[in-house]
């Protein structure tokens, strides 16, 4: 077990290079020129040089990277362009609200995903399961921008019930009461996606359970309907677990759409700044924190799996 | 004979479905305290389905039963919710075919054993798993006290099955049902289970219903044998009567096969055709199309068990028995 710990922890290292090299070859390659964004289009040639060195872009790419990467591992991502600011701080402060944003959004998810997964997988074949199957499909299927806007229109403004805008007082978001109806429109949104995928994954899951032998067999030792629901559930959990892990990973990163119609300060619109605004060292810097938040998440679940399905310790 | 253990009677069992199928048709017995009954019968015949019907264990709502089934004084069709659950595993318990599917994989041999006794008797963890440890020792498993906190996976075949005889015997069921329970394992591993399931039987004096395909088996831990056909029981006696004196046509052909030893599922060589579909059954003998004796008779009318002659418990479901009905 805690040798397939140590072998997880070091497959992650190659894998969190990979990143760091994806991200900071991604910007590269990407079609434009950093310095746009601070020179005038007609800067004499003079200029737009002494820019590149300061920026270090004048060096061979391996070098860049690999100064940069050195940079990064000590935490500092940079100035960003447009601002001036630290890209550490700026991309802590937006992962912070993310984090709670997506966070929110996956316990929603999951947690509903693995009612109605649960009962359809019980219900197998009936009208339950079909109505949860179709929950599941719409979740899945509705694009989430325009799910966020109908919400939008529905309980803030026709309602005015919620605030539409937003992570409240002085921008970042916390768990008080001020914050709270902030965050309750994007994160409902989010979820739905999570939940469809959920329903649907544990539906199939607890069906498949439900078909094994030993299911019969503990039935047939005389155990009562809610203890071998316990048995059902330890069963389900390792997939559960691996697809919840995924999803959140997706909300983490997959959230501009969502935060930019809710004007949301998370990563997602940060990015969506960054971007707009060729602000090469920000997108670079909040790129790679994703990423590694990604491949974190992936680490924290196949190390939990072990400890749920005792097959995977020899391993 | 004295009141029975365990008295079936018209048994009678449906599943409904995409297909649907009259798994049991009819089924009626006896099964005496400290008796072993032998239950035979090609693939399909419906012996899972009469073990899993005196446990109640099929899905409710794709099946419909009838008939009657009492365990002492206890009536097991009118069982439900926590009596139902303290009677299975407590009274009347099971041995699957297969014990690396049996188990639940994510927890420890110990700890499912310790989980049964629990349901049923309130009693702390510690006496519990002493109790299991016990049962672990008794089916001769070695290191028992290592093994008990071992997972399923980690053991082998036959260690398992040891094991799962240990759970089954955990609340000193009066009944063990053994479905195929050496089927899944090694030929030595075969005997030396078999050997235990016999040993045990004696010492606890339970009754069991030893479900094989195994004749030469059947034979060796019986006191009495029961050949399945079609959902019916279609003959019955004790061993030395069945297997020397084989009453119903089936039984003859299915003892004829055994002599070359056919593989499971494949056709019997001295019984031509195949088994019947159970969504199908002929209004008469279901042997009938496959049997060198039918007349006209066996093709209309079910015929019912009846006593052969010299013999009351010799009976056989048959219009052209082998031997001499009792009042022909
Ligand atoms: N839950 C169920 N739903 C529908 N049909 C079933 C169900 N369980 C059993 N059957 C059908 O009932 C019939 C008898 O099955 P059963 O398992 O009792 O046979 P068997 O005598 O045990 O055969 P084998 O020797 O192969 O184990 C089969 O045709 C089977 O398909
Ligand atoms: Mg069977």
């Amino acid at each position: 077990m805690f040798a397939y710990i140590i072998k997880r922890l070091l497959y992650a290292v190659p894998i969190a290079l990979a990143v760091t090299l994806v991200a900071f070859l991604l910007v590269h390659i990407a079609p434009g020129d950093a310095l746009n964004a601070i020179a005038p289009a007609d800067a004499p040639a003079e200029t737009i040089a002494a820019l590149k060195a300061a920026y270090g872009l004048d060096r061979p790419l391996p070098v860049q990277y690999g100064l940069w990467l050195g940079r990064a591992l000590q935490g500092d991502l940079g100035a960003s362009i447009a601002t001036g600011r630290s890209v550490t701080s700026e991309v802590m402060a937006a992962v912070g609200n993310t984090l709670s944003l997506a966070g929110v959004a996956a316990i929603i998810g999951v947690l509903a995903g693995c009612v109605l997964g649960g009962i359809a997988g019980y219900r197998h074949g009936g009208w339950v399961d079909r109505i949860a199957t179709f929950i599941s499909v719409i979740g899945v299927s509705v694009p989430h921008y325009w799910l966020g806007l109908v919400l939008t229109i529905v309980f803030s403004i026709t309602l005015g019930w919620l605030p539409a805008m937003g992570a409240g007082p002085e921008g970042g978001w916390f768990l008080d009461g001020a914050h709270l109806p902030y965050i309750v429109l994007p994160a409902l949104t989010m979820a739905v996606v999570p939940m469809g995928i959920l329903t649907r994954t544990v539906r199939a899951v607890v069906v498949d359970i439900l078909a094994q032998d030993f299911v019969q067999a503990l039935r047939a030792k005389g155990l009562g309907n809610r203890r071998i629901f316990r048995h059902v559930a330890k069963n389900a959990a390792p997939t559960v677990l691996a697809v919840a892990g995924l999803q959140l990973g997706y909300l983490m990163g997959g959230s501009i759409l969502i935060e930019t119609v809710f004007a949301w300060p998370g990563t997602g619109f940060l990015l969506n700044t960054a971007i707009f605004q060729r602000d090469l060292p920000l997108l670079q810097g909040t790129l790679l924190v994703l990423c590694l938040f990604f491949v974190l998440l992936n680490l924290l679940v196949d190390i939990a799996q072990p400890f749920i399905d005792p097959r995977m310790r020899r391993t | 004979m004295s009141k029975p253990l365990l008295s079936v009677r018209d048994l009678n069992v449906r599943f409904h479905g995409e297909r649907n199928a009259s798994a049991l048709n009819g089924v009626s017995f006896d099964l005496a305290e400290g008796e072993v009954l032998g239950l035979l019968g090609e693939s399909g015949s419906g012996k899972s389905v009469t073990l899993r019907t005196l446990l109640k264990l099929h899905p409710p709502a794709r099946t419909s039963m009838s008939g009657q089934i009492r365990v002492g004084d206890t009536d097991v069709m009118a069982l439900q919710g926590r009596a139902l659950e303290q009677y299975r595993g407590g009274m009347v318990s099971m041995v699957f075919q297969d014990p690396g599917l049996a188990f639940d994989p994510l927890y420890t041999v110990g700890e499912q054993i310790v989980e049964t006794i629990r349901a049923h008797e309130r009693i702390d963890a510690d006496t519990a798993r002493a109790r299991a440890l016990e049962l672990m020792e008794r089916v001769q498993i070695p290191q028992a006290r290592r093994r008990l906190d071992a997972y399923p996976f980690e053991m082998s075949g036959g260690m398992r099955q040891r094991a799962m005889i240990a759970l089954a015997l955990a609340c000193r069921p009066r009944l063990l049902l053994a479905d195929e329970p050496t089927t899944a394992l090694d030929a030595t591993v075969q005997i030396q289970v078999l050997l235990l399931l016999r040993e045990l039987q004696r010492e606890l004096g339970m009754s069991v219903i030893f479900v094989t395909h195994d004749i030469g088996a059947a034979v060796e831990v019986s006191d009495r044998l029961a050949v399945m056909y079609g959902g019916r029981i279609v003959e019955e006696g004790s061993v030395a009567d069945v297997v020397q004196r084989p009453a119903h046509p089936y039984t003859a052909g299915l003892l004829a096969s055994t002599v070359v030893d056919v593989p499971r599922d494949q056709a019997l060589p001295a019984i031509p055709g195949a088994p019947p579909d159970l969504a199908a059954l002929p209004p008469g003998c279901a042997f009938a199309p496959r049997c060198a004796h039918a007349s006209a008779q066996c093709r209309e009318q079910v015929p019912a068990l009846q006593a052969m002659a010299g013999d009351e418990r010799h009976r056989a479901a048959c219009w052209h028995a082998l031997l001499q009905p009792a009042h022909a």
